[in-house]
């Protein structure tokens, strides 16, 4: 599998680690009434059979976070972007 | 006896005289020859045992597939089971011995199993050895497992070297056969970085088997003329030897060179093999069509093999498989296998075509339409064979032609499945789309003209097409053939695991119809050959035996690899010491100096010890405490994490990342700081300073730097990218010791340039950046691990040992002395300091005695979920202090803790001690333990339950704290 | 017709024309009491236990592709009860024990063979960390030996002692672990479950689940709706896809894990060990194969298959442990699609709706658990309530804080 890092080109899948979905949004507030909130953000994920945006470290290149663009069943890769741009893109949004 | 070599012809130099020994008898061979074709011009045919019945087995190909033809090659450490004959390149000093017999090859006790065959059918195993229980492990499973696998394997270190590569390409072509050159040339003409990789030691693929005419010259005169073009492009890399054994997402290819397997050893600096990634942009599947066998009875006996085989001994390697054959078939390639053996002067008794009408020339060889060969006749050779309809023919080998089925294997790896097509009855290759075209005979096409134009179109695609020459072709035409039902004897489909024609129908009755069902139940395909040769045949045979067609059976997945690939080559350098590297210290060179004993943690060295004449650990260890805690020691902490933090919103961003507050820090001060995981849990503890306003200096555990800077780039910029703040590891670039006991400060002192040490200038928890030793920067905290008035020195890396040394002369006269982890890990339990034990990755902060550092008032990583009942709940397991009653007693670390009185259960399970160290300031065994409340327990006195060594004492739960509980020395 | 040496001779005299099949194929029913989605081991064995154990008839198991096609064809065979913390423990030594008496029970010679499994360690703090799991064993009368780097030798001789990067301490050894044929255990469940009157139902995929009053009602399959009183869903590895249809989402991540096996030979290495220094471990099946795997490849797929990296990352460990196995060539690799759950363990729990229970979330540790959990879902299922060996399995238990994370590595799925 081949990662096309924003910053250090298309890059082999051994210098990247992978935290999963991306699509959790971290809650904003530590209100108490907040906690499915969060519990959710922790634990609860949609796991797709398919398209995903997943966080990956280039840990062994540029040490940028992306997010990579990718289909759990085919392995294919559509692009990637550095998670900072994903996180102002969905706050944006929000 | 050389009388199967032929007088002429043939890629072998006849000027060479390669001395091979097989199971002990030595042989002559030439150059250019597999073992496989030296061995059948030495007459010898009988080459191997089956797996089940023990059969004679001889050369079934002359090629990859091979299921029968393994040897044991080599010796000693090199010596490698189950290799293929067939691929096996010969030189001079070869040593080979066949397998899977006793006591010999030629009287195999093991034989006497098919006497038996009746019974041990398909999946007969799982039907009996099952009374009484008992003897499964005891008697049936230990036969089995001594009767079943095929070579043996060395258990000696392997000699030899292995290298890994990368490689980048716009064209890879696998196979160089007549489509794969034509491909390859094509791409190369376009000036595109092209690598041909082909398995066989030569280039040319099937053109150096054959008789054929290319632009009115023979096949191989014509693939010279290619190799020679291709070889002199700049563009152009040659692979051969290599083979290219999967298909990997990215359109990555992974190879195998076996760059020195055709030598008795390697050349010096050579490896044995080289392990390839390639990367290609595009990459065509050129790897040609397996012939497959026809089941009949005695199919498997020494001397019948496939005519594409027959003729590859005989047009290459100059070498016959018997004098007179019988040549059987359902298509047309027959008749040239006749054609070409005639041409060789073998004699050819008979065609016996399973048609009724054919078109192709026999050239005067008696041709007998519509009949079957039903059985081989013979026993470790064929004398003769059995038709159908009773005739008998003289023979001493059978070739045989089933059919042609495509090479799609790595066209299936990443998981599309071949298709059926039932004209040419073949399963052609799944559509990739442009990265990964397949090509030539591996798409089916039959006749030569239409390789090389396929082969010229796909390497070029939508480039200039190059010419393709003119050929003579062989007319093709084909009729199924099977499975001859008329047979007596056994009919294989797989030879290796002695999988019959009869199992299939036997596990589809039984329910195992399903394709995959009926290859677990029944083993065919599950050799070494992974069926190459058998799974068409055995699609066919239950496709009949359900009334289903080919298409509705389907094929068994396509895994890699292609062929068996050694562990070696996986491996490439990264064995023994190299199995990883080794990260050594800045003050390595200096603990070396002081004698110390290094221990491995994580990829780190670490001085573990500083022995002295006759003393062990312990006793290095605890005069190493007793000299620091008594005047004053020096150990190297460089391997704890450090990270430079620096930025207007650094406090902010610590603030996030440790549970307590760092935002609020003086200038010039250290604090402890407790990071959490999202889920609420204790991730990490260290020491973080403040050097400026904008400034800090982390420092993590040793085992969780690399992680913890992994999370920090997760959290600011994925979690808090509009924080102004930047980071770097700095790890390697300081080194860092700490020098602790009472004599800690007059020893610095010696060191600074300019500062006065006093508690004034350098209090608790200080944090300063000073010169030292003449303009050396350095930076000094007042930290102590040890419990001891305590610093650490921290100096740029290569300054390290220098200022080590220095270290150790300026505490000369107070009797300094390096200590190691060990007595850093008895002093951090003497004061109940929490480390990897107990960080164990399912304790908070309150288990850890730190609820209290929990801020309420801003938001970090794992506030919320820190809440959560589970982790609230009084009973869970707290750290305390454990010391045995009776103070003689030794507890372990490991020992699971019980209330006085309870017996040992789960249920009862009160926690386990966590860290134990021999104190020798206490002068007993204290330790650390997560226990079931504990905070509230201190004084009960429980079990240590130690089963595990046969161990039990009583011992008292207190405060960890064991040593100096009012941190006096702390301040002294 | 039972499966013993006299029934097997008395066949052979007749060509083996007269085996009954091992399992029916039956037209589906329009409605079962039960459905179980998933013929894999873990619904094979639960609808056998719920045959077998509660005396339910009518019953039936969906599977999407041939019997067995799950994890179940597709592990490395291992089994073991070497578990930590309480509510592990007992679960998997009941398993060990259903595995101890297995084949007598559904009369099919599955191959359980007890050859021990052995864990090295490579530094102290993984020796007092095994200390802690031997004797939690030990304190609930599961067998476990600690073994000091001599002891390790004399088992294993052909080890690297000398030359190692991360040299052998010592191991944990559990003698009654082993491994167990993994396809027959799938047919030794079906051929019972179907002698029971179980329906077994090949290549009949569900595509929907009817809930009705927030009561499961059946399930749409592409053989049409088959309406059902309770449903247990048992697909690992898909299991968040399967529950969707209901609209639930779960704390899990499917990954996959690739495994390999060697060329055949002769008996090389007798039990199971896995290295303390990186991803391997390995035994050696009856056929002679060595299989062996490592971790999973990292990133979420439903693809079965993997890539090259983490073949490296596995045999770089294999061959530092047995530096011999580098001349011994590995035949095939395979991959296997894991429910890789927030703490490393599983869920085998009711659900909010009522009827539809839930068996997932094994990570990499399915295989051995397959006669407790199927054991146990099958208690849970016709008792409607969680037994206490699988108590501990509940799917709130992240809300409330009850992980159990035997691995201490949170909720990253990718780390357990």
């Amino acid at each position: 599998m081949l990662i096309p890092c924003p910053h250090c080109g298309t890059r082999p899948v051994e210098e990247f680690t992978f935290l999963g979905d991306a699509a959790p949004t971290r809650p904003t507030t530590n209100d108490p009434s907040t906690m499915e909130a969060w519990y959710e953000y922790v634990y609860l994920r949609n796991n797709p059979r398919g398209a995903i945006e997943e966080y990956a470290h280039h840990s062994g290149g540029c040490r940028s976070w992306l997010v990579v663009s990718r289909n759990t069943e085919t392995h294919e890769v559509f692009g990637a972007v550095p998670a900072r741009d994903f996180t102002r893109a969905k706050g944006a949004k929000a | 006896m050389t009388s199967y070599r032929l007088d002429k012809g043939g890629l072998i130099d006849r000027s060479t005289a390669l001395r091979f020994t097989f199971d002990g008898a030595l042989h002559v061979g030439h150059q250019g020859d597999t073992l496989a074709s030296a061995l059948l011009a030495n007459g010898v045919t009988l080459m191997g045992r089956s797996f089940k019945y023990h059969r004679p087995r001889s050369v079934i190909t002359a090629g990859a597939a091979e299921p029968n033809a393994l040897v044991e090659l080599r010796e000693g450490g090199r010596k490698e089971a189950n290799t293929r004959a067939t691929m096996i390149e010969l030189y001079d000093g070869l040593v080979s011995k066949s397998q899977n017999n006793w006591p010999s090859l030629d009287f195999d006790v093991g034989a006497l199993t098919s006497l038996a065959s009746s019974v041990f059918v398909a999946g007969f195993y799982y039907k009996t050895f099952m009374w009484p229980k008992s003897f499964w492990e005891k008697i049936y499973e230990p036969i089995i497992r001594r009767a079943a696998g095929l070579g043996t394997a060395s258990k000696l270190p392997d000699p030899d070297k292995y290298e890994k590569s990368y490689a980048h390409c716009d064209v890879l072509v696998i196979g160089s056969g007549p489509t794969g050159l034509m491909a390859a040339l094509a791409a190369a003409r376009q000036a595109k970085r092209v690598i041909l990789a082909d398995e066989s030691s030569r280039l040319g693929g099937s053109l150096l088997n054959e008789q054929e005419e290319i632009g009115g010259t023979s096949g191989y005169e014509w693939t010279q003329g290619v190799i020679a073009e291709l070889g002199s492009m700049p563009n152009v890399t040659l692979l051969p030897r290599t083979t290219i054994m999967g298909w990997f997402d990215g359109n990555i290819f992974g190879a195998v060179e076996r760059v020195s397997d055709h030598l008795r050893v390697p050349d010096p600096y050579e490896p044995r093999q080289r392990y390839w990634k390639i990367h290609a942009k595009r990459a065509v599947l050129a790897a040609g069509a397996e012939e497959r066998p026809v089941a009949f009875g005695g199919n498997d006996m020494p001397g019948v093999m496939t005519a594409s085989a027959m003729r590859t001994y005989a047009n290459r390697y100059a070498a016959a498989a018997g004098r007179s054959v019988v040549v059987f078939g359902g298509n047309d390639s027959i008749y040239r296998t006749a054609r070409d053996l005639k041409s060789h002067g073998i004699h050819v008794e008979a065609i016996v075509d399973s048609r009724k009408e054919s078109k192709a020339d026999a050239a005067g060889t008696p041709v007998l339409r519509g009949a079957l060969v039903a059985d081989a006749v013979g026993g470790k050779a064929v004398k003769s064979v059995h038709l159908a309809d009773g005739t008998h023919i003289n023979c001493e080998a059978v070739a045989m032609s089933g059919g042609f089925s495509p090479i799609v294997n790595l066209a299936c790896h990443r998981g599309k499945k071949p298709v059926w097509d039932a004209k040419l009855l073949a399963f052609l290759p799944p559509d990739n789309g442009e990265a990964f075209t397949v090509a030539g005979s591996a798409a089916s096409r039959m006749l030569l003209s239409e390789c090389l134009a396929d082969g010229a179109a796909k390497g070029a695609v939508d480039g200039k097409p190059i010419t393709v020459p003119k050929c003579r072709d062989e007319a093709f035409a084909i009729s199924p053939l099977w499975w001859v039902k008329e047979s007596h004897g056994k009919a294989f489909i797989d030879y290796q695991n002695d999988a019959t024609a009869k199992d299939l129908p036997l596990a589809a009755r039984e329910g195992y119809s399903d394709v995959e069902l009926a290859k677990r139940y029944t083993t065919t395909g599950m050799a070494t050959d992974q069926g190459k040769l058998g799974n068409i045949n055995a699609i066919a045979i239950l496709a009949e035996a359900t009334g289903r067609t080919m298409d509705e059976v389907g094929t068994t997945t396509f895994r890699p690899f292609y062929t068996p690939v050694s562990f070696g080559a996986f491996t490439g350098p990264f064995t023994g010491h190299h199995f990883q590297p080794v990260r050594k210290t800045p003050l390595h060179d200096w603990a070396e100096e002081q004698g110390a004993v290094f221990v491995e943690t994580g990829l780190w060295m670490r001085s573990s010890w500083f022995p002295r004449e006759g003393e062990d650990w312990l006793a290095s260890a605890s005069r190493e405490v007793l000299n620091t805690r008594g005047a004053v020691g020096i150990c190297d902490v460089s391997t704890l994490g450090k990270i430079d933090v620096q930025g207007k919103d650094a406090g902010q961003f610590l603030d996030r990342l440790y549970c307590n507050t760092f935002s609020t820090l003086a200038v010039g001060k250290a604090r402890y700081g407790l990071m959490l995981r999202e889920d609420g849990i204790v991730y990490d503890d260290g020491t973080t300073s403040r050097l400026a306003e904008d400034h800090y200096v982390m420092t993590t555990t040793t085992a969780n730097a690399a992680k913890v800077m992994a999370q920090m780039e997760f959290a600011h910029q994925a979690l808090f990218p509009d924080l102004d703040v930047t980071y770097v590891s700095v790890t390697e670039q300081w080194a860092q010791m700490a020098v602790a006991g009472p004599k800690s400060r007059p020893t610095l002192q010696k060191l600074m340039d300019e500062l006065v040490m006093t508690d004034e200038s350098v209090p608790y928890m200080a944090a300063l950046e000073v010169s030292i030793m003449g303009g050396i920067p350095a930076r000094l905290f007042r930290l102590s691990f040890s419990g001891e008035h305590a610093y650490e020195l921290a100096v740029p890396a290569d300054y390290g040992s220098m200022v080590a040394r220095a270290v150790m002369q300026a505490g000369d006269e107070f009797g300094i002395t390096p200590y190691g982890v060990e007595a850093l890990s008895i002093m951090r339990i003497e004061k109940g300091h929490v480390a990897g034990g107990e960080l164990n990755g399912t304790t908070t902060a309150g288990d850890l005695g730190m609820g209290k550092m929990v801020s309420a008032k801003k938001d970090f990583i794992g506030r919320m979920m820190a809440q959560r009942e589970g982790l609230t709940d009084p009973n869970r397991q707290a750290v305390v202090g454990i010391r045995p009653v009776n103070p003689a007693d030794r507890i372990r670390a490991g020992a699971h803790l019980l209330k006085q009185d309870d017996t040992p259960s789960m249920k009862n399970d009160q926690g386990y001690v966590t860290g134990v160290a021999w104190s020798p300031m206490l002068d007993m065994w204290v330790g650390l333990a997560l226990f079931a409340n504990g905070r509230a327990r201190h004084g009960e006195i429980v079990q240590v339950w130690d089963g595990l060594r046969g161990h039990r004492v009583m011992a008292e739960i207190c405060d960890p704290m064991h040593f100096d509980k009012e941190n006096k020395r702390l301040h002294a | 017709m039972r499966y013993n040496v006299f029934s097997l001779i008395k066949n052979s005299f007749s060509g083996h024309k007269n085996w009954e099949p091992a399992w029916r194929d039956p037209v589906p029913q329009k409605e079962y009491d039960i459905i179980i989605v998933g013929g894999g081991g873990h619904g094979l064995a639960t609808a056998y236990y719920l045959a077998k154990e509660h005396g339910l008839k009518n019953i039936a198991v969906l599977e999407k592709g041939w019997l067995g096609s799950g994890n179940i064809g597709r592990n490395t065979t291992i089994i073991r009860s070497n578990y930590m913390l309480p509510g592990n423990n007992p679960f998997y030594e009941w398993s060990m024990k259903l595995w101890e008496n297995l084949e007598q029970d559904f009369n099919f010679n599955a191959m359980v063979s007890q050859r021990g499994v052995l864990n090295l360690c490579h530094t102290d703090a993984q020796r007092d960390a095994f200390a802690r799991r031997g004797n939690a064993m030990r304190i609930d009368g599961v067998d476990a030996e600690l073994l000091d780097r001599e002891a390790v030798r004399e088992m294993y001789p052909f080890f690297d002692y000398e030359n190692a990067r991360f040299p052998i301490k010592g191991g944990l050894l559990q003698k009654r672990g082993g491994t167990v044929r993994h396809d027959g255990v799938a047919w030794g469940y079906a051929r019972g479950a179907d002698s029971r009157g179980v329906d077994i139902i090949q290549h009949c995929e569900v595509k929907g689940i009817k809930v009705e009053n927030g009561k499961v009602v059946g399930v749409d399959t592409n053989r049409g709706l088959i309406k059902c009183k309770k449903l247990g869903l048992a697909t690992a590895g898909n299991s968040s896809e399967t529950a969707k249809m209901v609209g639930m989402r779960l704390p899990m991540e499917s990954h996959v894990l690739q495994a390999f096996v060697s060329e055949g030979l002769k008996p090389y290495i007798d039990g199971v060990v896995t290295f303390g220094a990186g991803h391997f471990y390995v035994s050696q099946s009856d056929k002679g194969g060595l299989v062996f795997g490592g971790d999973i490849d990292g990133y979420n797929s439903y693809a079965r298959r993997g890539n090259l990296p983490m073949v490296e990352h596995v045999i770089e460990a294999g061959v530092a442990m047995i530096p011999s196995l580098s001349r011994v060539r590995v035949l095939r690799s395979w991959g296997g699609i894991m429910d890789m759950s927030m703490d490393g363990s599983p869920i085998i729990d009711k659900t909010h709706i009522e009827g539809l229970y839930l068996n997932a979330g094994w990570c990499y540790g399915g295989f051995k658990a397959t006669p407790a959990s199927g054991w146990c879902f099958a208690y849970t299922i016709a008792k409607d309530e969680p037994h206490k060996l699988n108590a501990a399995y509940r799917l709130d238990r992240f809300k409330t804080g009850h992980m159990l994370d035997e691995k201490g590595q949170g909720a990253t799925p990718n780390l357990h």
